[in-house]
């Protein structure tokens, strides 16, 4: 069958993360899903075995484009609690502060590309336009749109001018009716509604059994947070709220990410409160890595990223294991999308928030015949035109009153 | 709450544990024989209701050890489990019947290891190429 498979597409130049996702489907219903990987194995956990602790920060920050500091914060997590390493308290903030922005612009990403996934362009080119302040504030506080190298093992690399606090709180204000408008977009629409709606459920014995993250996981109502679990950086010095929501349909999954746009503000306001009271150093100025082993998580955007690091008491780590959500999430897909619509496939692929262009790369394959008969682009606009088609029937009925 | 989970894991597997190391409240790692791996992750997946995070390898001197992290997220603690295999014969009881999310983790040790799972329901390369030669793993030290 395998033989009767072509990969979709080069390269997309906007989001490039190959995966293959072979679809096995019976008329419209999806019968099977096998996920093939490896098209982008850079072998990191073993360049990692080669670098000094300073200079494996920067190689982990270069996994994700998107969730950048995830892992680096994840890493200076796991070599802390390996060699026992208090970090002064304003770099607790700073670190809160570039992991919740982060968050902010990556939901944001999310959301206009699930968007645009259904038929909904309007929210894409809204949603990333809202992006932009964002990525603005992290140049002006980094230097970078994106890699932002502010981790560093006891601290970090920038401190937060006082200057620009007032720039950082005027963005995320600014934000608030942008978000306010989106939810109102998502949860008032009734043609979401029916789009979305008891689509690509995954039940609380799914997320266990599959291991689930973040808010793949919390749209289960399975209320998993590392900040709160295991509570690191400033995460349990400010006052922020878990979201969940119980029905684990994709539409769950859109509005844990909207709502926890508002508690991410809600941290990033409390941080910058702290910053201008807590002052002092920002690096802890660690000399030497002592011999032994250390777990680092981090809650990214998608959910939990995990490290483990074995030191011998050299500059490098002798081991270093990094996991990241997706590697939990996406597997997930093989039950959600099960028994599912080809033109519902999409979205609900999306849905984890797996970096998104899987679903450039889906090939379906019939059962019976093993011919690919539609390719990844035939899929996005397969699920526009549903989207256009209850749009049609909810105009209809309106028109009748 | 958090020393609880280790008295469970004591009281049960007394016999069992080789060692038990606590790093700290929050992280513990618990030394086992490969033969009992299958039986103490069933007894905290299934019993304690922890939540598989996620296993890896490390190839040292005299072996190979495996790791099976473990979260108890209403406590926020790590169980490591750990169980070292001879490098000759590098064999081990797959976890994956028990837990779903454990199968592209063992295929992944599988190929950069060499560690063979038995009775994993699907023990083929994750991420290597499919040219890539037999018998050649990456994260071996050889």
């Amino acid at each position: 069958m395998a033989k009767t498979i072509i990969p979709i597409g080069p390269y997309h130049p906007l989001q490039a993360e190959p995966e293959f996702f072979k679809l096995f489907v019976e008329g419209e219903k999806v019968v099977g899903l096998d996920i093939e990987l490896g098209y982008n194995h850079r072998g990191i956990e073993k360049i990692a075995e080669s670098k000094s602790y300073d200079q494996v920060i920067f190689l982990v920050e270069r996994i994700c484009g998107i969730c950048s500091t995830s892992h680096p914060l994840a890493f200076v997590n796991a070599v802390e609690d390996l060699a026992d390493i208090q970090v002064p308290e304003r770099a607790l903030y700073i670190r809160s502060i570039i992991g919740e922005l982060e968050r902010l612009h990556s939901h944001l990403l999310w959301l206009g590309l699930a968007g645009h996934f259904i038929g909904y362009n309007t929210v894409w080119m809204w949603a990333w336009r809202y992006r932009e302040p964002v990525l603005d504030i992290f140049e002006k506080i980094t230097g970078n749109r994106n890699h932002y190298a502010m981790m560093k093992v006891g601290g970090v690399r920038r401190d937060i001018e006082s200057d620009d606090i007032p720039e950082i709180w005027k963005m995320v204000d600014e934000l608030l009716p942008a978000i306010d408008m989106f939810k109102g977009a998502v949860m008032d629409d009734p043609v979401i509604h029916a789009r979305l709606k008891g689509v690509g459920i995954l039940t609380k014995e799914d997320v266990f059994e599959y291991g689930a993250l973040g808010p793949t996981a919390r749209a289960s109502g399975v209320a998993i947070d590392v900040r709160k679990d295991d509570p690191y950086a400033a995460y349990p010095l400010v006052d922020w709220q878990v979201i969940t929501q119980e029905e684990g349909d994709v539409f769950a999954k859109a509005v844990v990410r909207i709502l926890e746009m508002y508690e991410t503000i809600k941290i990033i306001k409390g941080c910058l409160d702290k910053l201008k009271v807590v002052g002092g150093e920002i690096d802890a100025k660690v000399k030497e890595i002592p011999p032994g082993e250390g777990i680092g998580r981090h809650e990214a955007p998608r959910g939990e990223v995990f490290h483990y690091v074995r030191s011998d008491g050299s500059n490098r780590p002798v081991r270093h294991k990094i996991r990241a959500p997706s590697y939990m999430n996406v597997p997930t897909n093989q039950k959600a999308v099960l028994e599912e619509t080809i033109s519902d496939a999409t979205i609900i692929l999306a849905a984890v928030d797996p970096c998104y262009c899987c679903t450039e790369r889906v090939a379906v394959v019939d059962k019976k015949t093993a011919k690919k008969i539609l390719t990844g682009q035939d899929l996005i606009r397969l699920s526009q035109e549903k989207t256009e088609k209850i749009r049609k029937k909810f105009r209809g009925s309106l028109s009748k009153l | 709450m958090a020393e609880e989970i280790l008295a469970k894991i004591k009281e049960k597997f007394s016999w069992q544990i080789l060692n038990i190391f606590e790093k700290s409240p929050q992280r513990a790692y618990v030394d086992l024989k490969p033969e009992n791996i299958k039986q103490v992750v069933e007894f905290i997946f299934r019993r304690l209701e922890a939540r598989f995070v996620i296993a890896s390898g490390i190839d040292i001197p005299d072996g190979i050890e495996i790791l099976y992290h473990f979260s108890f997220d209403s406590v926020g603690k790590i169980v490591t489990l750990r169980a070292k295999i001879d490098k000759e014969n590098p064999e081990i009881e797959s976890i994956t019947p028990i837990i779903k999310g454990a199968e592209w983790i063992e295929r992944e040790i599988y190929e950069l290891l060499g560690v063979r799972f038995k009775n994993h329901p699907n023990l083929k390369r994750l991420l290597l190429a499919e040219d890539w030669p037999e018998g050649k793993y990456p994260l071996r030290r050889e």
